[in-house]
């Protein structure tokens, strides 16, 4: 089959593999229909991401129809059979151990297969990912013509007839992923709602904190058509290049600073010279003394109100510096944080999309053949062409 | 919450102890006796080290810093000295009994003075002066707190640390399984189960009632294989087992089953007691690669759980065949239920 592989730094193409097989009892093989590129897959398209292998296959947000599944899914009128049109959530969780019976999926105590690695970085390990470093356990990705999916029963979303690719591809992570960071600001009908980075993330983020109910929403980013598509799902735009960011969300809350922020950026924070901050941190990464480029970070904890919340579904990946945690202190602000427990959300998300309450295709802005991925990591990295969204037909 | 509470403690004394098992009292006081001498004598031997190396890399800056001219002569007794020091260091850090290494370190601060007072006779202008006094009086400090715990190794409790300190490693892992004690105890119990969940054993077999016969992946593709005996088997709470004469390495452990709290299952407590081959350096460098036992057994305690909980322990693409390789379907045809069984490597 054809996969996008990873091959060092800015290299990816699109190599023959062989195709995927049934290994474990709970697998399943999936034929991929739609598949995405992430923004966070940039971040290994860019190697700031630690652990991978030349030749990984990448990809995690991916959907399409069961081929196969393994010895245990077979008869017995199982979640799971063949034909099943599915959407597969980035994080692959077992349904049974303690996490995962409290919700938190993404944080699944089995299914990373290289725990020691990630112990070792983070003091303790989190679940397995498709196509996201062998930290997360070294699963090949969706950006292929097929995908093995361990425990194919628990986390896969199966998908009911009517609803095109478009609509329901962005269940796997984006869309939820946005839907939790607004969740966990606990959003307050008085609230505005400061979300940082106006890609897909930041797009799902918005909306979802104007459907919970948020006053108003303020869209930070410096990309036009980017800004543009925030205001036409209701957001104020700030242009963070042509005014100043602190100065503009106090006009927007009179002086009290907004209530939630939300960082939909993460550790590729754009380095400019109106960011003396962000310089610092791309010389710091250059010399190998900071990761992670925390720019947002800083600025949500300066601009929020006291007792404010910052929420965080940007990915980071290892040490950020110069964070000014005594204004996180002394303002009492709680940080919420993590990788989306997709499954948590994924049922009321697909009944808001029956109910046409929200249709995601809306980020969507290139369709194209896996042949053409490649060249559209440069596109959407350099956000030209209006690049907001890749959908690949593998 | 407890899911994970893994405690990581080898080496020297104090170990996070595990429930109901109780070592010898009067062992632990002498340990805990000989425990600051050890320690000091330890910071020693980094000290000789670092001391060595720099002798060995930067000689001309160091004559200079202690006051003595850098002319050649002087640069290789620099060297020699290093080496000294180098030799002294590693000493006293690799080796089980640390007395005669702290001696050697008396002795060549001894010369030291010597080679200082000599310095001080040749000096021709007064501008070294201070550091070359500050550099002596450095060393008759450092030879009163060699000669200190020289003494105190020698007088015996160096030996009774020694032993328990390198000779024997000991690992204690704990992993919480959603399963009942009985089950759990079922599963181990029968000890061919191990290899199941234990990477680096590659079969266990019943000799009879009591007696094992152990193969394992040693490092570098060696097959190591020892006889074992059951030691303590209490139905649904410990088993304990040791090498029998022979063993290629001595080693012993304990596992035990206790009923966790709030209807979590079963807490499992292991014990392993090896003898580390090449002492602590040796653990040491096999920590590097993951190949430490304690390591190992942490990764085959998380196995377990996975099989007792869910009946299987789900691969990667990257766990599939032996060392780092992309995340890319395999080649090899792959027979799902002997993958369980065979392809844990």
């Amino acid at each position: 089959m054809r996969a996008l592989c990873w091959n060092g730094k800015k290299n990816v193409r699109v190599e023959h593999v062989p195709d995927p097989q049934i290994i474990d009892q709970h697998d399943a093989i999936v034929k991929v229909t739609s598949t995405a590129i992430c923004g966070s897959d940039l971040h290994l398209y860019n190697g700031l991401m630690p652990t991978m292998e030349r030749g990984d296959i990448l990809g995690h947000e991916f959907m399409g129809e069961v081929v196969e599944v393994g010895p245990d899914l077979q008869g017995k009128g199982g979640k799971l059979k063949v034909g099943d049109r599915v959407v597969v959530p980035f994080t692959i969780c077992c349904g049974e151990c303690e996490q995962c019976r409290r919700g938190n999926f993404s944080v699944c105590e089995r299914t990373n297969r290289n725990k020691e690695l990630a112990d070792q970085l983070f003091g303790h390990a989190t679940a397995g990912l498709f196509g996201y470093t062998h930290l997360t356990g070294g699963y090949a990705g969706g950006q292929a013509e097929y995908v093995r999916v361990p425990y194919a029963d628990v986390a896969p979303v199966k998908i009911p007839d009517g609803l095109t690719d478009e609509q329901v591809l962005f269940l796997g992570d984006i869309f939820p992923t946005g839907w939790q960071a607004a969740v966990q600001c606990d959003i307050e009908p008085q609230d505005t709602v400061a979300v940082w980075g106006a890609g897909p993330v930041g797009q799902f983020a918005m909306r979802a904190a104007l459907l919970l109910g948020a006053k108003q929403v303020v869209a930070i980013d410096c990309v036009p058509e980017r800004l543009g598509m925030a205001e036409a799902g209701g957001a104020i735009p700030v242009h963070f290049e042509e005014e100043s960011v602190l100065e503009r969300l106090g006009e927007l809350t009179q002086g009290r600073g907004p209530e939630k922020c939300i960082d939909a950026v993460g550790l590729e924070a754009h380095v400019g010279a109106k960011h003396l901050d962000s310089l610092y941190d791309r010389a710091k990464q250059a010399m190998m003394l900071e990761s992670d480029r925390p720019h947002v970070l800083r600025e949500m904890m300066y601009a929020c109100r006291p007792a404010g919340i910052l929420s965080v579904p940007g990915v980071y990946g290892g040490l950020v510096d110069k964070i000014p945690f005594g204004a996180m202190m002394q303002k009492g602000l709680t940080l919420r944080t993590g990788q989306t427990h997709v499954n948590r959300w994924t049922d009321d998300l697909l009944k808001m999309i029956q109910d046409g309450v929200i249709d995601p295709s809306f980020v969507i802005t290139h369709t194209v053949d896996l042949e053409d991925g490649p060249a559209m990591y440069e596109t959407f990295r350099d956000k030209e062409d209006g690049c907001v969204k890749v959908v690949m037909k593998p | 919450m407890l899911q994970h509470t893994i405690s990581t403690t080898t080496t020297t004394g104090v170990r996070a102890t595990s429930p109901r098992l109780h070592r010898g009292e009067r062992e632990a006081t002498i340990l805990q006796r000989a425990r600051p001498t050890n320690r000091l004598a330890q910071g020693l031997g980094w000290f000789s080290l670092a001391l060595g190396l720099s002798q060995l890399v930067a000689p001309r800056g160091l004559a200079r810093i202690i006051g003595v001219r850098d002319n050649p002569r002087s640069i290789a007794g620099m060297a020699a000295v290093g080496i000294r020091e180098l030799a002294s260091g590693l000493g006293i850090l690799t080796r089980t009994r640390r007395a005669p290494w702290v001696w050697m370190r008396v002795g060549g601060d001894v010369i030291d003075l010597a080679l200082l007072g000599r310095a001080v006779t040749e000096r021709r202008r007064r501008r070294g002066d201070m550091q070359l006094f500050g550099a002596i009086t450095a060393v008759v400090g450092v030879t009163a707190l060699d000669l200190f715990i020289a003494q105190r190794l020698s007088r015996g409790t160096d030996d009774v640390a020694a032993r328990t300190r390198s000779q024997k490693q000991v690992a204690t892992k704990v992993i919480t399984i959603n399963a009942a004690p009985e089950e759990v105890y079922r599963f181990w119990r029968d000890f061919e189960n191990l290899p199941r969940f234990m990477k680096n054993v590659a079969s266990v077999t019943m000799l009879d009632d009591r007696r094992s016969r152990w193969v394992v992946h040693g490092p570098a593709g060696l097959r190591i294989e020892w006889d074992a005996e059951l030691v303590t088997d209490r139905v649904n709470e410990a088993i304990s087992w040791r090498s029998l004469e022979g063993a290629d390495v001595d080693n012993s452990g304990s596992v035990q089953f206790v009923r966790a709290p709030g209807g979590r299952g079963t807490e499992v407590w292991v014990e392993i007691r090896y003898d580390a081959p090449g002492g602590r350096m040796g653990a040491a460098i096999a920590k590097l690669f993951g190949k430490e036992p304690s390591q190992q057994a942490h990764a085959d305690l998380r196995r377990l759980k996975q099989l007792l909980e869910v009946g299987e322990i789900v691969h990667s693409d990257s766990s599939i065949h032996h060392g780092l390789h992309p995340a890319r379907p395999s080649r090899m045809r792959i027979n799902p239920s002997r993958m369980q069984k065979e392809v844990l490597r």
